[in-house]
């Protein structure tokens, strides 16, 4: 499963980030690590990116980068 | 001996907030030579010895945004005595990632916990005494916004700047990261005699860095024989590198803050609150449309244009009243005497034409000033005896008798050069060229002034970010940004200050293409011209100006999809993982500061080219070859001018789209000095032989009108917006690129119109005909072509940071 199924409200624990590359990175050097725990806080207003709480701030995150970050 | 000081912290940190409170009104503003990433230099307040430089907000030292690049180049090459790592103490475990990196550099770092004030007031926690012990550099607590802990920070990184004996990093990654890491260094970084440059270099090279690779010029054995070194330990961790290194750096933090910090539990924050409500489901859309509508409605439309009018047509004009007091009594009293003059004026041309007095009712023409349209009205002998009496009466109102009068500059200069009897030549040039170029670059500045003050409020507030969450899903389609919607709502107004509105877009690319395509929209100078095509050659049909707007709707979509598939957008997507800040009240010095620097920026990068394009289009306009001798010509004489020898000769261009006479042409060069010039300049052109309207009538086919209007719509801007671009680009090439796709673009869908039109309209079919249809062939192939440069390379990043590494700062 990836972060991108999660549903509003829920809390989740990330297991692995795939991909590569700069978006890979970026993911990662904020704070999207293997182990955090990740609260998916609301969806934009079009449906599309989604806001979650990660290490205690709040982060847009685009549905398709979601699908990189995989959950346990 | 001076003492450079660098300021580097994340985004939202308050870094901004502290290197005002610093440096206070000595700042130097710039860009990183090359790039349009902003460089910022001060002089500490309390000692001129201390220079403290401003670094971009970062989130890390990667090498995949130009930001970070700029930054850490600045960081390794120019190797500042002290750096300043500004963290937000109400988010440690994020902001202290990157001082993971910073204090891994070889350079004395200290760290300062900003918005201590925060924390305290959350009840939090922070032992700065134990984070210190920790990280092996000192903590100091502040308070940017309160002026806390300023003095005492300054001072601890100079202590660290003069002793020159940076921390070395405490951190240690896994046994066999470690191992790795000293094959690196042994391999090829031995010649290194620092050991934590050595080491920094090492643990780049681990995770891959290919502009470390490329910088330190490792030949491919060495890279291959790393290789070997990272895939072990890869295969022993079971992930690749760079998820090991940054997954060890926030563990190590979490270890840290553990010991650390005491949260105290509470429920949700006011900026939770405010965000619940702001970016709610239901109600994201219509607060996003009212604050864009007030957004737009101060800044376009009310002040705005107040604003621009007294720039334009007061202080660069005829002049103005002082606090408007008198304006309205005596536009009553000119509309007045001029609607009585009219009907005079058209009585004695009646007589002068046909030698004989109006018996009964006769018709007389009015004119309006915008867009030339004539229209006929009727009046009585009465009326006209009226009219008569009222101006043998009156005398023409004076605006110096109504409330205090304040002439316009060009009024005064007139006056000055007329008493020590100036030649015309000279008081042309001075004139129309001179102070109608000054005027056409400050005309602008305090429209963008009100806008900037929104921005910089929307910015500072949070809700700019909030406006790229509700807005990206439709704009990243084209490859721009959600806060590009911005831009292209002022630009319905004004293309200038819309375009200097990107610079709220961090990333590069979609910045790059928000200012390519922001003029795409008619702006409020375009609309004059548009009623003209309409009135003129459409007969006044509704449709012309509605399919305007669509039309650069049209071309802003079309632009993106099928310039983000080119070569000069190529390069990895642009990840949009954006941090949403807590909402704060922004203070009113830095949001007067940074509407300040972005009004005085766009002065001075863009004035010289406005002032010298509108002096060379001045001269064009002015001087002539008249009965075989080169002289200075009147308005009415354009036949004669420099410029309609231009026109001529570049007339042919504009064959294929059907309006290849040199007075289209010579209009849209004028154009380009104001986009209402066009009006005017075919109005000098067209009357000449009778009745603007009807002659511009026959000059154009529906088809080729319509082409005419779509092209001085899309091609180049005026040169305030040139100038605009110029200033947000920073960079040559990329701004001729904009330009020239700009003018390329008008073309092609001038060539669409004209051709494809008059197929339709006239069942003209020629070889014209079947270029259009490859053009739109083209076009529909640049749209749905597969984008093969997407995501296979950083070079985007590549070819500008090339230029980072030159170590002059652009002024």
């Amino acid at each position: 499963m990836t972060l991108r199924d999660v549903q509003v409200g829920q809390t989740v624990t990330v297991a692995k980030i795939t991909g590569e590359g700069a978006v890979k990175r970026r993911i990662m050097d904020m704070g999207i690590t293997k182990g955090v725990e990740i609260y998916v806080r609301k969806i934009a207003p079009l449906g599309d990116p989604v806001e979650i709480t990660v290490r205690g701030y709040e982060l847009s995150v685009r549905k398709a980068d979601a699908e990189m970050i995989q959950i346990q | 001996m001076g003492i450079r000081i660098a300021l580097a912290g994340n985004p939202n940190c308050g870094k901004t907030t502290l290197f005002n409170a610093l440096t206070g009104s000595n700042q130097f503003v710039g860009n990183w030579p090359g790039v349009t990433v902003e460089y910022k230099e001060g002089k500490y307040k309390n000692d001129k010895e201390v220079t403290i430089v401003d670094l971009p907000g970062i989130y890390s030292l990667s090498p995949y945004t130009l930001e970070e690049v700029v930054s850490r180049n600045y960081l390794i090459d120019e190797k500042p005595e002290a750096i300043i790592n500004v963290i937000d103490g109400t988010n440690l475990e994020r902001n202290l990632y990157l001082t993971t990196q910073i204090v891994e550099l070889g350079i004395p770092v200290v760290i300062a916990v900003n918005m201590m004030d925060v924390v305290e007031k959350n009840g939090d926690k922070i032992n700065t005494k134990k984070l210190s012990e920790e990280i092996g550099v000192p903590v100091i607590e502040i308070s940017a916004l309160k002026n806390r802990g300023l003095k005492e920070i300054v001072e601890a990184a100079v202590k660290a700047g003069k002793e020159a004996n940076p921390q070395s990093p405490k951190h240690r990654f896994n046994g066999s990261v470690e191992h790795a890491l000293a094959h690196i260094e042994e391999l090829c970084l031995h010649n290194i005699s620092d050991e934590n440059v050595q080491r920094w270099y090492s643990i780049k090279l681990f995770e891959r860095d290919e502009k470390i690779q490329e910088k330190l010029g490792l030949s491919k054995d060495v890279v291959d024989h790393i290789e070997k070194d990272i895939a072990s330990c890869e295969k022993e961790m079971d992930d690749d590198s760079e998820s090991i290194i940054t997954g060890e750096r926030y563990n190590y933090i979490g270890s840290i803050i553990n010991g650390c910090v005491k949260k105290a539990v509470r429920g949700m924050t006011t900026s939770d609150k405010i965000d619940q409500v702001v970016t709610n489901r239901f109600l994201a859309l219509p607060i996003f449309a009212v604050v864009m509508f007030l957004v737009y409605f101060v800044s376009v439309t009310t002040v705005g244009t107040w604003a621009t009018d007294w720039a334009n047509d007061g202080v660069f004009g005829d002049g103005w009243h002082l606090f408007a007091i008198g304006s309205s009594e005596y536009n009553d009293a000119a509309d007045e005497f001029t609607a009585n003059q009219l009907i005079v004026d058209g009585y004695d041309l009646i007589v002068e034409e046909t030698g004989s007095e109006p018996t009964g009712d006769f018709e007389y023409p009015v004119e309006d000033e915008e867009t030339a349209a004539v229209e006929y009205e009727t009046a009585t002998l009465d009326d006209y005896a009226a009219a008569k009496a009222y101006v043998d009466s009156t005398e023409e109102p004076d605006p110096a008798d109504y409330g205090v009068w304040i002439p316009g500059i060009p009024v005064f200069v007139e006056a000055g050069l007329d008493a020590i009897g100036c030649n015309d030549v000279v008081k042309g040039l001075i004139l129309d060229g001179i102070v109608a170029g000054v005027g056409a670059v400050l005309g602008f500045v305090p429209q963008m002034l009100v806008l900037f003050i929104f921005l910089a409020f929307l910015e500072a507030c949070g809700y700019m970010a909030r406006v790229a969450f509700i807005m990206d899903r439709i704009f990243r389609k084209f490859g721009l940004s959600g806060k590009s919607f911005i831009p292209m709502l002022i630009g319905t107004g004004c293309g200038v200050p819309g375009i200097m509105a990107s610079r709220t877009i961090e990333n590069d690319r979609d910045r790059k293409m928000t200012i390519m395509t922001t003029t795409f929209i008619p702006c409020g100078a375009k609309l004059p011209f548009i009623a003209m095509v309409a009135g003129a050659i459409f007969g006044g049909a509704a449709w012309v100006a509605p399919s305007a707007y669509f039309l650069g709707i049209f071309s802003i979509i079309v632009s993106g999809i099928m310039l983000k598939k080119t070569k000069l957008f190529a390069g990895d997507p642009a990840p949009f993982v954006m941090e949403l800040p807590a909402y704060h009240w922004p203070t009113v010095g830095n949001v007067l500061r940074s509407m300040w620097e972005r009004g005085w920026s766009f002065i001075k990068k863009a004035g010289t080219i406005i002032l010298l394009s509108t002096i060379v289009v001045w001269f064009c306009t002015f001087f002539g070859v008249v009965d075989g001798a080169f002289t200075m010509l009147e308005e009415d004489q354009i036949d004669h001018s420099i410029l309609a020898g231009l026109g001529k000769c570049l007339a042919w261009i504009f064959l294929p789209l059907g309006f290849g006479d040199w007075e289209a042409t010579v209009a849209s060069i004028t154009g380009l000095v104001a986009k209402e010039n066009i009006v005017g300049t075919l109005a000098i052109i067209y009357g000449a032989s009778g009745d603007v309207y009807e002659t511009m009538r026959a000059a154009f086919t529906d088809a080729s009108g319509m082409a005419f209007l779509a092209f001085n719509l899309l091609c180049a801007p005026c040169f305030a917006a040139m100038g605009a671009i110029k200033r947000e680009m920073n960079n040559t090439k990329w701004f001729w690129t904009a330009i020239g796709y700009q003018c390329g673009f008008a073309w092609v869908i001038g060539l669409i119109i004209y051709q494809v039109g008059s197929l339709i309209l006239a069942g003209q079919f020629g070889i014209g005909t079947i270029f259009g249809f490859a053009a739109i062939a083209v076009l529909v192939y640049g749209l749905v072509r597969k984008d093969k440069y997407n995501g296979n390379s950083i070079s985007g990043i590549n070819s500008n940071s090339s230029s980072v590494s030159n170590n002059k700062i652009a002024g």
